[in-house]
């Protein structure tokens, strides 16, 4: 049962690694899509949203034609820098980060728009340069939509399987995360493997959603 | 169409029978994936009321399936381990197998890949840095692989690089994308992208490759099961076999 811990620090290496990167890009994306009137808003909200309606084993498909060594991105990381990212578990940050992006992009687009700019405006009469008002008015009144939105996407990170099994493969120890581990030993029919990882899979899934809970009432764990 | 008619349908849709009485559910190694689509219209050529619904994927995810209660009614192994594992639980009319075609295990590399291993030993050499193999728990092409490299003492310097696949298509697929510098496949597998990858060994087997055919004990359509496997001997199905490069058995 070893094999279950290493999966599980694996999976939540890469979920951590995965939320830090949504977080970032979702955060950003939010405000722009909040705050900024162009045109195709609409359109880029939409193409922003996709990874949350699309099944993950086209998200997978694509990621690998992308970034697989023939793949125009792949190629290129590979020709300038050497890195090469499918089988890796960085390729697996990478495809739970794309599938759990939506859930923080969406919170955060909704808890900016949720920010009176009066404040802002305040904020902007007494002396606060662009990035002050973002920092000190704006990102706090907005925060705790963004982290309801963050701890959804650990959670969907945690769970991410299909994009993950084609980017990143099986390779025990170094890609297979808890959800591909019970895929892999429910094939093999080891039943006592399969029984234990999903044990540790809903504890785990259970734990992050009181943590949720705690941290976000009433946003994410349905408490009041 | 009148204006309730998309609700109609729609709702024909939902309640559509998921599987009705003269389904034939035959789940096959995912070898065998081409011939199988090939063979399973001529066989509802000869018996039009039964319609054939295929299920591919390694043989040993398969048999967990029909372990635990897939309505299945014929089930074609690409080993015969996995058949006697069937077997073991009485998942299977024993009285029915059959071995219906062979196979040959090969390395195949992609077609511009820069390195062509000459023995399986460069395997174990600089430049195979990733090789695709069938995960062997669950994927009779894994087993046969891991029994052919620990047989020559190999296994414990190529584990490392091992890739593991989910069946032999997905070993093969990863080998014609290049994201791997090598891998075990079927030679039915490797003819069927002769642009993609090439043949670099054929690797003999302590046990030859046959693939046993079984009517499966909770068929749901007995009677067509029994008659699926023996279309599969008979000599349309071998000539659709025989095409895609499979053997006598």
């Amino acid at each position: 049962m070893e094999g279950a811990w290493v999966a599980l620090a694996l999976t939540l290496k890469v979920a951590g690694w995965a939320t830090l990167l949504t977080l970032l890009a979702g955060v950003a994306a939010g405000w722009l899509l909040a705050r900024a009137r162009f045109a195709g808003r609409d359109l880029l909200d939409a193409l922003l949203t996709l990874p949350m309606v699309m099944p993950p084993t086209v998200l997978g498909y694509y990621l690998l034609v992308l970034l697989g060594r023939r793949g125009p991105v792949g190629a290129w990381l590979q020709a300038n820098f050497g890195i090469n990212l499918i089988f890796t578990w960085q390729g697996a940050v990478i495809a739970a980060a794309v599938v759990a992006f939506p859930l923080v992009f969406k919170a955060a687009r909704a808890a900016f728009e949720s920010v009176e700019p009066q404040y802002e405006q305040a904020a902007r009469v007494l002396g606060h340069g662009e990035a002050a008002v973002f920092f000190r008015v704006t990102l706090p009144l907005a925060w705790r939509g963004i982290l309801a939105g963050v701890l959804l996407a650990f959670a969907r990170a945690t769970g991410e399987f299909g994009a993950t099994l084609m980017v990143a493969g099986s390779i025990p120890g170094r890609t297979q995360t808890l959800s591909v581990a019970v895929y892999e030993a429910v094939q093999a029919g080891q039943d006592d493997v399969a029984n234990f990882l999903v044990l540790v899979t809903s504890v785990t899934c259970i734990a992050v959603l009181l943590a949720a809970g705690r941290l976000a009432p009433g946003r994410v764990a349905g408490q009041p | 169409m009148p204006p309730r008619g998309p609700a109609i349908f729609v709702l024909s849709l939902l309640l559509s029978a998921a599987a009705s009485a003269a389904d034939l559910t035959v789940s096959a190694a995912a070898s065998l994936t081409h011939a199988f689509k090939e063979i399973a219209p001529l066989f509802e050529a000869q018996n039009p009321d039964t319609q054939v619904l295929l299920n591919f994927g390694a043989s040993g995810a398969l048999l967990q399936q029909i372990a635990k209660g897939a309505p299945a009614d014929v089930f074609a192994s690409a080993d015969q381990e996995t058949m006697d594992q069937a077997q073991a639980q009485a998942l299977m009319r024993a009285t029915g197998r059959r071995n219906f075609v062979s196979n040959t295990l090969v390395v195949v590399v992609p077609a511009d890949g820069k390195v062509v291993p000459k023995a399986l030993a460069d395997l174990g050499g600089s430049g195979y840095a990733r090789i695709a193999i069938g995960q062997p728990a669950a994927v009779p092409v894994g087993r046969y692989t891991q029994a052919v490299l620990q047989k020559a003492g190999l296994w414990a310097a190529i584990e490392p690089r091992m890739i593991s696949a989910q069946n032999v298509r997905q070993a093969l697929d990863y080998v014609a994308r290049g994201e791997v510098d090598a891998g075990f496949v079927y030679a039915t597998d490797a003819a069927l992208l002769p642009d993609k990858v090439r043949v670099a060994l054929t690797v003999p087997t302590e046990t030859p490759i046959l693939y046993p055919i079984a009517p499966l004990a909770g068929a749901p359509n007995p009677a067509a099961a029994q008659k699926f496997v023996a279309f599969v001997l008979s000599a349309p199905a071998q000539a659709v076999l025989a095409k895609y490069g499979f053997g006598k058995p």
